[in-house]
């Protein structure tokens, strides 16, 4: 930098800062990684969010700093983004009936009325 | 079902307005949106709509990078050991933040290294108000109380929309953003009160980031229609105009409570209208400083430039044969 742009800042003014051109190349790039926390201990582990890591336990490092600088937690997982097997969003409406099936919930069997109207006929 | 990942799209560059959508999807689109659903990464999507999230969100991630360089530089100086703590978990938070932006961006099937190499090739733009030097502590004080203050406005009101990655991101980054504010509060008002020499630095610093504040939100967009579409889209969620009022409605009385001011005579509420009138801004200024002709551009770019190139052996020494680039879940 010339000279009239120097920076105010006496830290910055130190720093051999480089000229021209400056880029990751794509032999430096990384791939991600899902981070799951478990809050504590008798819980789930459940997915926070990813981070982008070279490799897995970059990945842990980068997971602590990005997702456990505040808050409980007890344990970690990260998981290749690339390993992970799921089902498509467009596909929702397979799911769509399940509230439905009323059969499968408690609530569906009530005998009560039942039984006090076969009380009042034992009468 | 789909394993590896999301595949993104060869060139999204090469989208352009002209693309043709498919009506009947573009529909369906419209009306998951406003039936308040969120889209999801691999959800079918107007071109217009990834292109546009892809830039909004990646040029709010590199202000979240760039934005923590001019408070990093005064960690070493902060005054007294608790205040210095307080930068220092703001200044990673900020880091943190670009991190889950650039995640919620690359979902859109954009690497990452390239949103990084287009910030230090300059053709990614990032909020101006990171081109603006921080003199004094005050004026570390000032943008931890009123820069973050505004990017809560558009973060608060970018967090309702419609695309699920971007909310999630900026859900946890709002969470966050309550801390940045109350300390920055917290430093704001002890030097407002404080001394007279510390209650005219504040003062002084305030004077400087008066208009870059009031450009913050950008230029009036009411009659674009452009930004009509995003709006429909909840891509973008309130008008530059909406959100600079309701800056200004929340932070002008805790600035003038502590006999602080902003150096405008006409800075007033009509009552009337509810809107806050300001003096003319000078938009030529902002539009210079987004053209590279800041008093910081050529600084934070290089300081940028100077990270990547010394952090090269550490990229190199953990590359691994495994590594490629791949697109975040969710
Ligand atoms: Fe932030
Ligand atoms: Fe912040």
């Amino acid at each position: 930098m010339s000279d009239q742009n120097k920076s105010l800042d006496p830290r910055i003014a130190r720093l051999e800062l480089p000229q021209g051109e400056s880029i990751v190349k794509p032999d430096e790039y990384w791939g991600t990684f899902e981070v799951f926390l478990q809050e504590k201990r008798g819980k789930f582990h459940q997915h926070v969010g990813s981070v982008h890591a070279p490799e897995q336990e970059m990945a842990l490092v980068f997971a602590k700093e990005q997702y456990a600088r505040r808050g409980k937690c007890v344990n970690m997982w990260v998981v290749k983004t690339t390993d992970i097997f799921a089902f498509q969003l467009a596909d929702e409406d397979m799911f769509a009936t399940t509230p439905d099936k009323q059969h499968r919930e408690a609530g569906m069997y009530k005998v009560r009325d039942r039984i006090q109207e076969y009380q009042n006929r034992q009468k | 079902m789909y394993g590896g990942g999301f595949l993104p799209e060869e060139n999204p560059k090469k989208q352009t307005e002209t693309v043709a959508e498919d009506p009947a999807l573009l529909a369906d689109f419209q009306a998951r949106i406003d039936r308040g659903e969120k889209i999801e990464p691999h959800d079918w999507m107007p071109a217009m709509y990834r292109k546009q999230l892809i830039r909004m969100i990646e040029q709010h991630a590199h202000s979240e990078i760039i934005g923590a360089l001019p408070e990093g530089t005064w960690i070493t100086r902060a005054p007294g050991f608790r205040r210095k703590m307080a930068l220092i978990a703001k200044v990673q938070d900020e880091i943190g933040h670009g991190h889950l932006l650039y995640t919620a961006a690359e979902t859109l099937g954009k690497p990452r290294e390239q949103m990084i190499n287009d910030l230090l090739s300059g053709k990614s733009k990032y909020s101006n108000v990171f081109n603006y030097p921080a003199i004094t502590w005050a004026d570390v004080t000032v943008i931890g109380f009123l820069i973050d203050a505004a990017a809560i406005v558009n973060q608060l009101a970018n967090s309702k929309g419609s695309y699920g990655p971007y909310c999630r991101a900026l859900e946890r980054i709002c969470a966050e953003e309550a801390f940045h504010l109350k300390q920055g509060h917290d430093a704001f008002v002890y030097l407002a009160t404080g001394t007279p020499q510390q209650h005219e630095m504040l003062q002084a610093a305030v004077n400087r980031w008066y208009k870059p504040i009031i450009h913050f939100f950008g230029p009036s967009d009411k009659e674009s229609v452009h930004s009509e579409q995003l709006m429909r889209w909840k891509v973008k969620m309130a008008s530059n105009d909406d959100m600079r009022n309701q800056f200004l409605d929340m932070y002008v009385p805790k600035v003038r409570e502590v006999g602080i001011d902003f150096p405008d005579p006409n800075l007033k509420k009509d009552p009337e209208t509810g809107k806050w009138n300001f003096s003319d801004p000078d938009w030529d200024e902002f539009y210079e400083v987004i053209n590279g002709n800041g008093p910081c551009n050529a600084e934070r770019l290089a300081v940028r430039k100077w990270a990547e190139q010394k952090g090269r052996w550490v990229r190199q020494a953990l590359a691994t044969p495994y590594t490629k680039s791949t697109v975040p879940l969710a």
